[in-house]
């Protein structure tokens, strides 16, 4: 896997970044329904996290899906590990797992 | 055969579900950037399974996209997941 490069990308942003979005569009403007509908989670549950739009490189659109065998998008990484996609998210938000989850990854909360 | 029936029966064949539903909700998305005309496109799928008892949604969800990898590929632009094992279905319903 390390002579991936974009594998190597994905490894750093997920391993840098506390929470990572792999969305279609951006957190402001979402270009998917799917991805809009984790962006509206993400915000009610107020954290910090970066968005990636996988639009804007082909190869990472593809490469996040072999990286995370997972084969739509958007993806949620939370601590580096791979959370799952939209309809487990909004599962995951609706019974407060998703709460727990970040209370104890110490998930710092988004700065307005 | 249509969409919808293939992953019927695809899924039927795999995983003996106790239940599978499938709904197009591609009207929901027509005129979207990459929604095909004529439907087929985007579906929700329910389904309950002893397969995946003891397994977590994110294992559940990748088998189900495993045995519908080719649709995902072609003409299936979204699948929308609900899956359970059949008691999770029974306190569900």
């Amino acid at each position: 896997m390390s002579d991936n490069p974009t594998h190597e990308m994905l490894q750093k942003e997920v391993n840098e970044n506390d929470v990572v979005l792999f969305m279609k569009g951006s957190p402001v403007f979402p270009q998917c329904g799917f991805s809009a509908a984790v962006v509206q989670v993400l915000g009610e549950l107020n954290i910090k996290y970066k968005g990636i739009d996988v639009l804007e490189d082909p190869s990472l659109r593809q490469g996040i899906k072999d990286f995370s065998n997972w084969p739509t998008i958007p993806q949620l990484y939370i601590k580096g590990e791979f959370i799952g996609g939209c309809d487990i998210i909004r599962e995951m938000y609706e019974s407060g797992e998703l709460k727990t989850l970040i209370k104890e990854k110490e998930i710092p909360e988004a700065t307005s | 055969m249509s969409v919808a029936a293939l992953i019927e029966k695809k899924l039927a064949a795999a995983l003996e579900p106790v239940r599978l539903e499938i709904v197009d909700e591609s009207h929901l998305h027509a005129g979207h950037a990459h929604a095909p005309e004529g439907g087929e496109s985007h579906f929700h799928v329910t389904v309950a399974a002893a397969a995946f008892e003891g397994q977590t949604q994110v294992a559940r969800q990748r088998k189900v996209y495993e045995i519908l990898a080719d649709e995902l590929a072609g003409p299936v632009h979204a699948l929308s997941l609900s899956t359970m094992t059949p008691d999770e279905a029974e306190r569900a319903s």
